[in-house]
């Protein structure tokens, strides 16, 4: 459907990541299991790696040369995040451990603005991660959680978004892209809806920003949140952006040393952005590789790899549901390179049991989206996911395993 | 038979298999041919935690014989659940707790025992300890 393959060099691609070459039960490695977490390139693992050979060092308060250095690594990456994602400033981007701790961030700061009869939004499609921590807030503030339904397509229901929207409406929270079904959400329009009300709206890009080109102006996004490890750098490291005014009037969610300006007992004045919500030393390796892979992404093109990883949905969509009894769980169009299925009269458990004896890693079970699971009345789902250093071949290798499986389990 | 003889038999078996496969096709017999629980008697506090799919079991004290029943939704999972059966079941509390279980790993099943696994083998040999410690201490008194 797209000429992607004669730009797309994926033999090459493949060369950057040394852990596609490795085995697993005999079998050579398929790693299907993107959605969770991606593998890293080698020009990611050699930023870690020179970090620590050559100029680890504590930041933002050495006058020795190695801090200095370190520093100006670390804001370096921001500067690219920054680019990246089109924020207006760099201190508008935080640099925290992880969408969650990013979630919880902002749920934590709004606990001083909410009120009895407050309502808040989040969607039927969300990770735990982004329901939990605002069930905690509604609990701490008397506010109500509203949900946004989705339709069997796997799809949110944006006319009954709409109607849930209303002047009490003062945060709104859904996911870019769903992590357990791929549906891409209308994102923009979901912001421009929650504007019309005076609220406010988070977006967890988890799931989205290996795969889409995110500009924060352009969708006018009030905060939007992401991991580093899904898009080919380390665990632990991802990052908040929010708009200047928004995060000046955010209360800081841990105190500790970076975070503060003035320290007396009597009272302690906060750092500017965006020191005020990196309390404590940061995760400075991991800042310094979030860069080094967001650089990565970029020199593949994002727009590249949409297209490839699309080819290689279409196809792997096209050979599965030839198989008797599979079902898939999702949209069929505008999705990222995820397909959850089911086949029928199997637990996903078993078989992902036995890919995983065939040498291919997939996700089974509920995603951290029970909610989902619900909706569809099944225990779980297989999940296979892709990205753009996968190839067809390993396709048909998985779609091979599958039937094996299912001739073992029937 | 000891819970020790039956381990050995078991690993015999096992030790009968070329590969993963012809394990695998076993255990998926097994599962099968393990006597389900009827839905009305699934009830939530049989079910074991730490499982990624269900699991439930009940353990009933005949004589001074501790009598499992388990059923899960996953086949597989059902296979360990009868191979766990066939050794600790109909064996004094005792007998359980005193055992030891390395002939999971000589069956070519202790990538099940693995935490990250979450299906639950550790968890299903724990409650049936749990059950034992709670049946002996019950005999004792």
């Amino acid at each position: 459907m797209t000429t992607s393959s004669l730009f797309f060099d994926v033999e090459e691609i493949r060369k950057d990541f040394p852990i596609l070459n490795r085995k697993v039960n005999g079998q050579p490695l398929v790693y299907f299991d993107n959605a969770a977490t991606s593998q890293k390139p080698q020009q990611v693992i050699d930023a870690i790696v020179n970090y620590y050979q050559n100029y680890n060092a504590n930041i933002h308060r050495g006058v020795h040369a190695l801090s200095q250095e370190a520093t100006e690594s670390y804001e370096n990456a921001r500067k690219t995040l920054q680019k990246h994602f089109n924020a207006p400033k760099v201190e508008d981007i935080i640099l925290t451990s992880g969408t969650t701790h990013a979630i919880n961030l902002v749920a934590s700061g709004y606990t001083k603005f909410l009120k009895t009869g407050d309502e808040i939004i989040v969607s039927a499609l969300e990770h735990h991660s982004n329901i939990v921590p605002w069930q905690m807030l509604c609990e701490r503030t008397g506010s109500t959680l509203k949900v946004i339904p989705m339709a069997q397509d796997g799809t949110l229901k944006f006319s009954a978004f709409t109607q849930l929207l209303n002047d009490n409406t003062k945060l709104v929270f859904v996911n870019h892209v769903s992590n357990t079904l791929g549906t891409i959400n209308p994102i923009k329009k979901m912001i421009d809806a929650t504007h019309r009300y005076g609220a406010k709206i988070l977006i967890d890009g988890a799931q989205a920003c290996s795969h889409v080109k995110v500009d924060v102006q352009a969708l006018d996004v009030d905060y939007y949140v992401t991991s580093a490890h899904k898009m080919c750098g380390p665990t632990g490291v991802g990052l908040l952006y929010g708009k200047t005014k928004l995060l000046e009037t955010l209360p800081p969610y841990q105190g500790g040393g970076e975070m503060i300006s003035e320290v007396t007992f009597e009272k302690t004045t906060y750092a500017d952005l965006p020191h005020k919500f990196e309390a404590g030393t940061p995760n400075i390796c991991g800042g310094i590789a979030f860069g080094a892979a967001v650089d990565y992404l970029n020199h593949i093109g994002l727009d590249e790899i949409a297209a490839y990883e699309n080819d290689l949905l279409i196809y792997a969509t096209e050979q599965l549901i030839k198989i008797e009894g599979l079902r898939i769980y999702g949209p069929t169009q505008d999705k990222t390179a995820v397909i959850s299925f089911n086949v029928e009269n199997i637990h996903p458990y078993d078989l992902g049991v036995l890919l995983d004896k065939m040498g291919i890693a997939v996700r089974t079970g509920q995603h951290c989206t029970q909610p989902i699971m619900d909706f569809y009345s099944i225990p779980g789902t297989v999940r296979a996911s892709f990205a753009f250093y996968n190839t067809k071949t390993e396709i048909d290798l998985f779609v091979t395993a599958v039937k094996k499986a299912v001739m073992m389990l029937a | 038979m000891t819970i020790q003889d039956i381990q050995h038999d078991i690993v015999d078996e096992f030790a009968l298999f070329d590969d993963w496969m012809q394990r695998y096709e076993y255990m998926i017999e097994l599962g099968k041919s393990l006597p389900l629980i009827d839905p009305a008697s699934k009830t939530d506090d049989l079910l074991i935690k730490g499982c990624q799919s269900k699991v439930w079991m009940k353990a009933d004290l005949v004589d001074d014989k501790i009598v499992f029943t388990a059923d899960s939704e996953a086949i597989i999972t059902k296979g360990i659940i009868a191979i766990l059966i066939r050794v600790f079941s109909n064996q004094r509390p005792d007998s359980i707790l005193s055992a030891n279980t390395s002939f999971i790993d000589q069956i070519g099943l202790k990538e099940h025992l693995s935490p990250t696994r979450a299906n639950g083998l550790a968890s299903m040999l724990n409650q049936m300890k749990y059950y034992a410690l709670a049946y002996q201490s019950k005999l004792s008194s």
